[in-house]
C-alpha cells in the first residue's frame, strides 16, 4: 500500500532537484525560476500527502494557496525577466550589477 | 496494488522529468520536460484523494505558468549556450550541497514519529466528494485568506502589466473629450452634386 513515506520521499528528491537546479545553472534566470517551481511542487506534494493521510483538509487549502502565490511569483518574476532583457540585452544573473551588488 | 503501481510510474516520472528539467541543454525542452513533472504530480495528488488540488494544478500550471514560460524563453532572442558556461564548474559543487541536503531530510524523516492522528497506511475515506468538502471550508473557515489570495492575483496581474507595458511614441490614442465636443452641423455636410462631376472632398 502506498504511504505517507512514499510520498514524502518523492517530495524531498524533488525539493533537492530544485536546489540543485538553482545551483548549477547558476547564470540562467529562466531556469532559476523553474527551479523554484519545482521545489514549490514539492511543498505542494508534502502539503497535499499529510493533509490526506491526516484526514484534515487545510492542507489542501494551503496547497491551493501555495498554488496562487507560485503562480503570482512567476508572472511576476518572468515581467521582471522581460524589462531586464530589454534594457541588458541578456538575462545572465551577473549581468545584473547596476546597483554594484 | 494497481494503485501502487501507479504511484511508482507516476514517482518515477516526476523525477525522472525534474532531472530532464534541470539538465536540458535547450530551455524550451526544460519547459516540456516541466509540463510533465507537473502531469505526474497531478497524478500523485490523484492517488492521494486530491482532485481538486491535481485538477488545479494541470490548469493553473501546465495551462497558464508553463505556457508564460514558453512565451517567454521563445520571446527573447538569447545565446542559451553562453549562459550554460559555468555549469560543469558549479557540477560538483551543487552535487555536493544536495546531497547533503537529501541526507538531512531523509534523517530528519527517519527521526521523525507519526502522532496517533496519521494512519501508516490508506488514506480515510470520506463521507463527501474531495471538491465538496474543500469548498465547504474554503468559503466558511478559510474565506478571508481566500479573498486575499484574489488580491495577491490581482496585484501581481497589475504588477506585470505595469511592468512590462511600454508607450510607444508612435501610439494614436483615442482623445475621448474631442470625439464628444464634436457636433453634427460641424461633421456632416449635405451636397447635392452634379452626374459625372465627382465631389469635392
Amino acid at each position: 500500500m502506498i504511504s505517507l513515506a512514499h510520498y514524502l520521499t518523492v517530495a524531498a528528491i524533488l525539493f533537492v532537484l530544485g536546489v540543485l537546479g538553482i545551483f548549477i545553472n547558476r547564470r540562467n534566470v529562466i531556469l532559476m525560476l523553474m527551479a523554484i517551481e519545482l521545489i514549490l511542487l514539492a511543498v505542494n506534494i508534502n502539503l497535499v500527502a499529510f493533509s490526506a493521510f491526516l484526514g484534515d483538509l487545510t492542507g489542501q487549502v494551503m496547497a491551493m494557496f501555495v498554488l496562487t502565490v507560485a503562480a503570482a511569483e512567476a508572472a511576476v518574476g518572468l515581467a521582471i525577466l522581460v524589462i531586464f532583457y530589454r534594457r541588458r540585452g541578456t538575462i545572465a544573473v551577473d549581468a545584473a550589477d547596476r546597483m554594484r551588488g | 496494488m494497481i494503485a501502487l503501481l501507479a504511484f511508482y510510474l507516476f514517482a518515477t516520472l516526476t523525477i525522472a522529468s525534474a532531472v530532464a528539467v534541470i539538465f536540458a541543454r535547450n530551455p524550451v525542452h526544460s519547459v516540456l520536460w516541466l509540463i510533465l513533472a507537473f502531469f505526474n504530480a497531478a497524478g500523485l495528488m490523484l492517488l492521494a484523494g486530491a482532485e481538486f488540488i491535481a485538477l488545479l494544478l494541470v490548469i493553473v500550471y501546465v495551462g497558464a505558468v508553463a505556457v508564460l514560460f514558453l512565451f517567454v524563453v521563445m520571446m527573447l532572442n538569447i545565446d542559451f549556450a553562453a549562459l550554460r558556461s559555468g555549469f560543469t564548474r558549479n557540477l560538483p559543487f551543487g552535487i555536493i550541497i544536495a546531497l547533503v541536503l537529501l541526507a538531512e531530510i531523509l534523517i530528519a524523516v527517519s527521526a521523525w514519529k507519526a502522532g496517533p492522528g496519521i494512519s501508516g497506511a490508506a488514506p480515510p475515506e470520506s463521507a463527501q466528494p474531495n471538491i465538496v468538502a474543500l469548498g465547504e471550508l474554503l468559503y466558511t473557515r478559510y474565506l478571508f485568506p481566500f479573498e486575499l489570495a484574489g488580491l495577491v492575483l490581482l496585484v501581481a496581474m497589475i504588477g506585470a502589466i505595469v511592468l512590462t507595458h511600454r508607450s510607444r511614441g508612435d501610439a494614436r490614442g483615442q482623445n475621448a473629450s474631442k470625439q464628444i465636443r464634436r457636433r453634427p452641423q460641424d461633421a456632416v455636410r449635405n451636397t447635392n452634386p452634379g452626374v459625372g462631376e465627382g465631389i469635392e472632398l
